[in-house]
């Protein structure tokens, strides 16, 4: 009944070095959740198979839990964990 | 007003000091995250941070907010410096004044936890063989959103 959502990734660190590329652009059908992007970006396959599971994830900047619903132009960042300071 | 900035070049504690402080202010304490020469007994010869900017710029500010909130002062100034460093430079800087040291204690403590714990920055060492690694980190959970309790 809509359209599918196109979902703006971004990879950093360690992630960005093991998929070789800091930024993708995903398709998702309406309705689609953090954890259904990454289940989609897994089933890609080679390096994107190396990826967690459950990673941890923000939605527009902001940390996000994985059931959350995405929206058309929504910018996912998939966060490994951090070791600032 | 408190300050926080992501910045690449080096940082002068001497300047940070000189964004906080006022009369009413008794306490002013500043600290400062270092790179150090070794890591799990491995000789480091310098890291590399690299952060996701706007981000980690909104989620200082909201740290810092939240500490400022809880210490009631509004002179607090963090920074975290990212791309390459040697060893012996400074990597963040937090300053805190306010009229009594408890609350420039708990308040620095606190933003250098949180920033442990949520900040959208990673660190690659470099070691003195040549061999270089993405230091395990800690993974942010959703509940890492701003604490209005700052506690």
């Amino acid at each position: 009944m809509y359209g599918p959502v196109e979902i703006r990734t971004l990879f950093f660190a360690s992630y960005k070095e093991l998929l070789g590329t800091g930024e993708l652009q995903v398709d998702l059908p309406a309705g689609a959740t953090v954890s259904d992007l990454v289940s989609a970006l897994r089933s890609r396959g080679g390096a994107f198979t190396v990826l967690p599971s459950t990673p941890a994830v923000a939605v527009n900047m902001t940390y996000t839990d994985p059931a959350a619903v995405l929206s058309d132009g929504d910018e996912v960042a998939l966060i490994p964990p951090v070791a600032g300071g | 007003m408190n300050f926080t900035a992501i910045v690449r070049e080096a940082i002068d504690p001497a300047q940070v000091l000189s964004l906080i402080g006022a009369d009413q202010d008794g306490a002013t304490l500043l600290f400062l995250g270092v790179v150090r020469d070794h890591s799990d007994g491995r000789s480091v010869g310098g890291v590399r941070y690299e952060t996701y900017e706007e981000m980690a710029a909104q989620v200082l500010s909201d740290i810092v907010e939240e500490a400022a909130e809880a210490a009631d002062t509004d002179r607090i100034a963090a920074l975290h410096r990212i791309g390459e460093l040697e060893v012996g430079e400074v990597s963040v800087a937090i300053a805190v004044s306010t009229p009594h040291r408890a609350e420039a204690y708990e308040a620095s403590r606190y933003i250098i936890e949180e920033i442990k714990k949520r900040l959208p920055v990673w660190k690659k060492e470099r070691y003195s063989d040549g061999a270089e690694e993405w230091v395990e980190g800690r993974a942010p959970d959703a509940a890492s959103a701003p604490q209005t309790d700052g506690s």
